[in-house]
């Protein structure tokens, strides 16, 4: 009954992210055919195999269909009618924070992303992405001295064309995918790292990725490189206007560990998940993939899912080194008519390669939340093992969980563990703390910061502050 | 302080467990409830904090406001705390975050600042040294991975950091240790101050023995049937429970 109220009582709360910058824009008219996308290459003045990569994609992507098989209702989506470029006006890129439009500067302030270094967190290099473009990239002298390449994916394709050349569509091929030959077709921006080899990044990577613009996807694309024994740790994090109609969100983010290298990436996505009756909100159909291309990598993925209307991705790690680690830790929180299908899929292919996938799935409300995920083990990856633990908590009598586990196993050799359980937000626990005087409102949150922690604990240091809040004003706004 | 009158208590499977229940427990007053197994002690701790799986009905005031129709977090912002028989654990919910919650959602409701960390250390400190957990406790889940008697002493715990004007102890000696429940006692003594009011539910005369009831009532099957003294306990102690049934 208590949870009743408490769902009712805060479903009207807001989004908070959902302001729209006014600001003067450069976007390109609906559509999308080929010379859309001789046009992007051009206005980003990027290399001709930028160009044949991106049309190749989309002559690929002219024969797909869209696929079906997840667990979700999607509205169809009309490519014609979305804008594929958006970007303010003025140059594409500043030179320095002092060029860039002040209502663009406050737009970050307003959500709380300080791009002016003084004001930043400590040790934390930001890279912001206002729809199609990156506005500001910061410390980058700072990197640049120890070698790391931290940039805008745009400016990579100048700046740094053989790295682009060398692992573009190499761990996420264009032809993957639905949503990422699209991506590879038209992607915007996104981030380009690069980490020497031997190199510990001194500070933690950070990208901030908002949405303004109507009717404008988001494809941006980012790609991570670690030589052999580097270590970088990178964080993402999102949101979106609030808008009546759904935006598509189709990235691609590519990860490359060579020898001993460990790649760490961290996702906060909080898009516009759509007002409580269902209307508008992002489609975050995303396609990310790591790869342990050598002996004693290691790609550990950690997201933290709780906005977007609808959200489709299983970040992957392919273990092809010898000993090689790949890991997925996930909360996802899904309430009024959100849905996720989201999961991790580990492939096995090097000996002795290990995967851990830890999801902890909550649905409030009306929401439907599934976890899919597969475990492929392949013949010659002898000694490896692998453990899915995987988590559901309903909130209220009308949510969905569905737990969808797949497990390939070529490998008599293998150990495969999978534990996966189902609750309700335990009665006996909200009892125990409102006795001791705790309104359900505050106790709810701190039951399910528990239920999260062993995903939370994977985040880095200077964000843990930041999702316990998110977390609590994302539960506040469907249940209480 | 509390009045209970004619309360009847049916669970969710229909069976009735309390059945015209009666009991006035004045200020400052301790209270002993004992009695067999299964005579519904535990329901009457359990109604008393609000459990969402009972149908109660009856007049239930404290301090003149009606408890029954009341949510359980308001209950215990009146100033009314159980102990409960088995507290539950909370995993990935940080023993020592969850004190400070608690303390300063009180503090919060009294108009008075949060305590800062040092202030609130220092309080945990002293008292958790009254119940005998030591600092290895702060940091763990919540009763996650406590054996049953840590439980008990944690939930004291909270006591103490809260202090109530009621408090209801469900078999909080079963699990204890003499060294414990020792401490337990002079724990829950300490909050004998004036005015407040103690419910001790336990099976045991060792219990009793330290914290010393005014009064004794000896439930069956869901009423109280007979109320005494000291005495009471000493005869329960050396005759069971069997002639409750032959005289009535």
């Amino acid at each position: 009954m208590n949870e009743q109220k408490v769902i009712d009582d805060a479903v009207s709360n807001q989004y908070q992210h959902g302001f729209v910058t006014n600001i003067s824009q450069e976007k390109l008219a609906p559509g999308l055919d080929e010379s859309v996308i001789h046009w992007i290459s051009k206005k980003k003045k990027e290399p001709e195999f930028v160009l044949e990569f991106r049309l190749k994609a989309y002559r690929y992507w002219l024969g797909l269909e869209m696929p079906n098989w997840a667990a979700l209702n999607i509205e169809p989506i009309d490519f014609q009618s979305i804008s594929y470029y958006a970007a303010v006006n003025n140059q594409p890129k500043y030179e320095s924070l002092d060029d860039v439009d002040p209502e663009l500067l406050k737009t970050y302030e307003r959500l709380g992303i300080p791009l002016y270094e003084q004001k930043k967190l400590a040790g934390v290099a930001v890279d912001a992405i206002f729809d199609s473009v990156s506005v500001a990239t910061t410390y980058k002298d700072v990197l640049a001295k120890s070698g790391v390449i931290f940039c805008s994916f745009s400016e990579a394709c100048q700046l740094h064309p053989e790295l682009v050349k060398r692992y573009l569509g190499k761990v996420v091929p264009y032809q993957d995918n639905y949503f990422a030959a699209l991506n590879s077709a038209v992607f915007s921006d996104g981030s380009f790292v690069y980490i020497p080899k031997g190199v510990r990044c001194p500070m933690e990577l950070s990208t901030y990725f908002r949405i303004n613009a109507a009717n404008t996807g988001q494809f941006e694309r980012t790609l991570i490189i670690a030589e052999k024994e580097s270590y970088v740790s990178y964080l993402e994090g999102c949101t979106a206007p609030m808008r009546d109609e759904n935006q598509l969100h189709a990235a691609v983010v590519e990860l490359y560990a060579h020898e001993n290298a460990e790649i760490k990436y961290s996702t906060v996505q909080n898009w516009y998940p759509g007002d409580e009756n269902g209307k508008g909100g992002i489609y975050n159909f995303v396609t990310k993939r790591g790869k342990c291309a050598e002996n004693f990598a290691k790609i550990s993925w950690t997201q933290v899912e709780t906005g977007s209307a609808i959200t489709w991705k299983y970040p992957s790690v392919v273990l092809m080194g010898d000993n090689s680690v790949g890991e997925f830790y996930s909360v996802a929180v899904t309430k009024h008519h959100q849905q996720a299908d989201t999961g991790s899929k580990m492939f096995h292919i090097g000996k002795n390669t290990k995967s851990c996938i830890v999801s902890k799935g909550i649905s409030a409300d009306k929401s439907k939340n599934s976890y899919r995920g597969k475990v492929h083990v392949r013949s010659l990856a002898t000694g490896s093992r692998s453990f899915t633990q995987c988590d559901s908590l309903l909130i209220g009598p009308n949510a969905v969980a569905n737990t969808f586990p797949y497990i390939d196993c070529e490998q008599a050799d293998a150990k495969i563990e999978h534990e996966a359980t189902t609750s309700k937000i335990d009665d006996l626990q909200m009892l125990y703390c409102n006795q001791r005087g705790l309104r359900p409102k505050e106790a709810l949150p701190m039951i399910v910061n528990g239920f999260c922690k062993d995903v939370f604990d994977q985040l880095p240091m200077e964000f843990a502050a930041e999702i316990q809040q998110l977390l609590e004003i994302s539960l506040e706004n469907s249940i209480g | 302080m509390l009045s209970i009158e004619n309360l009847n208590v049916t669970a969710k499977n229909g069976e009735k467990i309390l059945k015209d229940f009666s009991l006035t427990v004045e200020p400052s007053q301790v209270c002993a409830i004992m009695g067999p197994n299964g005579c519904g002690k535990s329901t009457f701790a359990n109604v008393i904090a609000g459990h969402p799986d009972y149908d109660c009905t009856g007049r239930m005031d404290y301090q003149g406001q009606s408890l029954l129709e009341m949510e359980p977090h308001m209950r215990a912002a009146l100033g009314i705390f159980v102990a409960f028989q088995s507290p539950v654990s909370i995993p990935g919910v940080n023993n020592l975050f969850f004190m400070k919650t608690i303390v300063n959602a009180k503090r919060k409701r009294e108009g008075l600042d949060s305590l800062d960390a040092s202030d609130f250390l220092d309080l945990v400190a002293e008292k958790s040294k009254m119940v005998g957990l030591d600092r290895s406790f702060w940091d763990r889940s919540l009763n996650d991975d406590f054996s049953g008697g840590e439980r008990k002493r944690n939930d004291i715990l909270q006591m103490l950091l809260l202090e109530p004007k009621l408090m209801i102890l469900d078999e909080t000696d079963s699990g204890l240790d003499i060294d414990s429940m020792k401490l337990v006692s002079n724990a829950v003594n300490s909050l004998k101050k004036k005015g407040n009011s103690i419910i001790v539910i336990t099976h045991y005369q060792r219990l009793l023995d330290y914290i010393k009831p005014d009064v004794v009532k000896v439930m069956q099957a869901g009423n109280i049937k007979a109320s005494g003294k000291m005495e009471l306990v000493k005869r329960l102690e050396k005759e069971g429970y069997n002639w409750l049934s032959q005289s009535s």
